[in-house]
């Protein structure tokens, strides 16, 4: 396997970084399912009312909200808690790539990716 | 209709937009959204909310197969990264200010442009070109792969590229799509990265530029679970089959159908945007 962008990251690196993002999607995969599960099997036969826009309730819009929710055990809960974790994937690997400059001690792209992570986290702590 | 018969529905027609965007390159997010709002009577935040965290899903999936195939161009792809997150989370926040016609008017039109770029491609060597001022000083210039060995290419335009990348971001954070379309016009046409490394590296972008407004989406209460939870689950298992099936298929037919079906629905939510019934 030849591996020949500037970054230069070397093989075992890549590896690593193609495991976590696949951990991660059937990761949140599996918890999302696992909240459908008991979201279908609590309100499965009810009407579905997407049509008119009212926005989730406040526990599922923040993320120690959507944590508390789905230690509950609840449906809507947990599925939240599996979008956070597939949200969090490509942030993991924004993390990794900051590891990956360093090692190289390329400082310019270390800042350049750490501009990155910092939008991110505003996006997602402070929901901007 | 009860809510195990609508997610039932929904996780069909996921599947199939899934399948069909891995088949054809196109991603699965651009008829997520028309589907959720023409055919199921979805709310369209609702449904860019379902779509975003999809376009996630598919990038993050599809990512983890290429990352190590040496095409995409890490450099490249976290210097525009800048442009897009800035972009995504101001399309995020103006999503909300924006009336629901006046989305549903910027997909048709944005639809309408990705189904006429799908049509034509192409591909030529930069190596020889003369060196771009803030390639050089950024270090993007690099080489891939190809049946020849080692071909190096030159990074061009890079401001253009920047400003595109901005769009690009608007666009997803608007749209929930992953704006492959206008990523394509930035890192093909503008920088003339060859076309692997464009698609490769642009795949990375979407699902960190998707993360970006995702976040936003969250907060704003825009993505709902129990709508969410088919359409991801669907997008996925459908681009991964996809993706199985890649070589038995004919693409260039297959292109040609989902490019179509993406102009009706860009005509359909043109027509129900400008009629105000979205």
């Amino acid at each position: 396997m030849r591996r020949v962008t500037s970054a230069g990251a070397d093989e075992q690196f890549d590896i690593v970084l193609a495991h976590v993002l696949r951990f991660g999607v059937l990761l949140s995969a599996g918890v999302v399912a696992a909240g459908g599960v008991v979201f279908l099997v609590r309100h499965g036969f009810e009407p579905p009312s997407y049509h008119v826009f009212r926005g989730q309730p406040l526990p599922l819009r923040s993320v120690l909200g959507i944590v508390a929710e789905s230690f509950d055990l609840r449906g809507r809960g947990l599925i939240q808690l599996g979008l956070l974790l597939l949200i969090a994937t490509p942030i993991a690997r924004v993390v990794f790539s900051i590891a990956g400059f360093a090692r190289q001690r390329d400082w310019l792209y270390v800042s350049i990716t750490l501009v990155v992570l910092t939008l991110l986290g505003y996006s997602l702590l402070a929901g901007a | 209709m009860n809510i195990i018969t609508f997610t039932l529905a929904l996780g069909a027609g996921s599947v199939a937009a899934g399948f069909l965007g891995a088949l054809t390159g196109l991603g699965g997010g651009v008829v997520i959204v028309p589907l959720l709002v023409l055919l199921f009577g979805v709310d369209i935040r609702y449904a860019i909310g379902a779509s975003l965290v999809s376009v996630i899903a598919t990038s993050s999936g599809a990512a983890a197969a290429y990352v190590r195939e040496g095409y995409s161009n890490i450099r490249v792809g976290m210097f525009l990264e800048i442009a897009t997150t800035v972009g995504a989370l101001s399309g995020a926040m103006v999503a909300a200010k924006v009336p629901t016609s006046g989305l549903a008017i910027v997909f048709g039109c944005v639809l309408l442009y990705s189904a006429y770029l799908s049509g034509r491609r192409m591909d030529g060597s930069t190596a020889d070109a003369r060196p771009d001022r803030w390639a050089t000083a950024l270090r993007l210039d690099a080489t891939y792969p190809t049946p020849a060995g080692e071909q190096a290419y030159r990074v061009q335009h890079v401001p253009a590229g920047f400003g595109l990348m901005y769009a690009a971001g608007v666009l997803s954070g608007l749209l929930g799509i992953g704006s492959g379309a206008v990523k394509v016009l930035a890192m093909d046409q503008a920088m003339r990265l060859p076309f692997k490394v464009s698609t490769t590296t642009s795949n990375f972008m979407i699902g960190v530029t998707a993360a970006a407004s995702a976040g936003v989406y969250l907060h704003r209460g825009y993505i709902d679970p129990g709508l969410a939870m088919p359409v991801v689950l669907g997008v996925l298992l459908g681009s991964m089959q996809g993706a199985r099936v890649l070589g038995a298929a004919h693409p260039r037919r297959l292109r040609l159908v989902f490019t179509w079906v993406i102009v009706a629905l860009a005509l359909e939510m043109l027509f129900n945007g400008l009629t105000g019934r979205i």
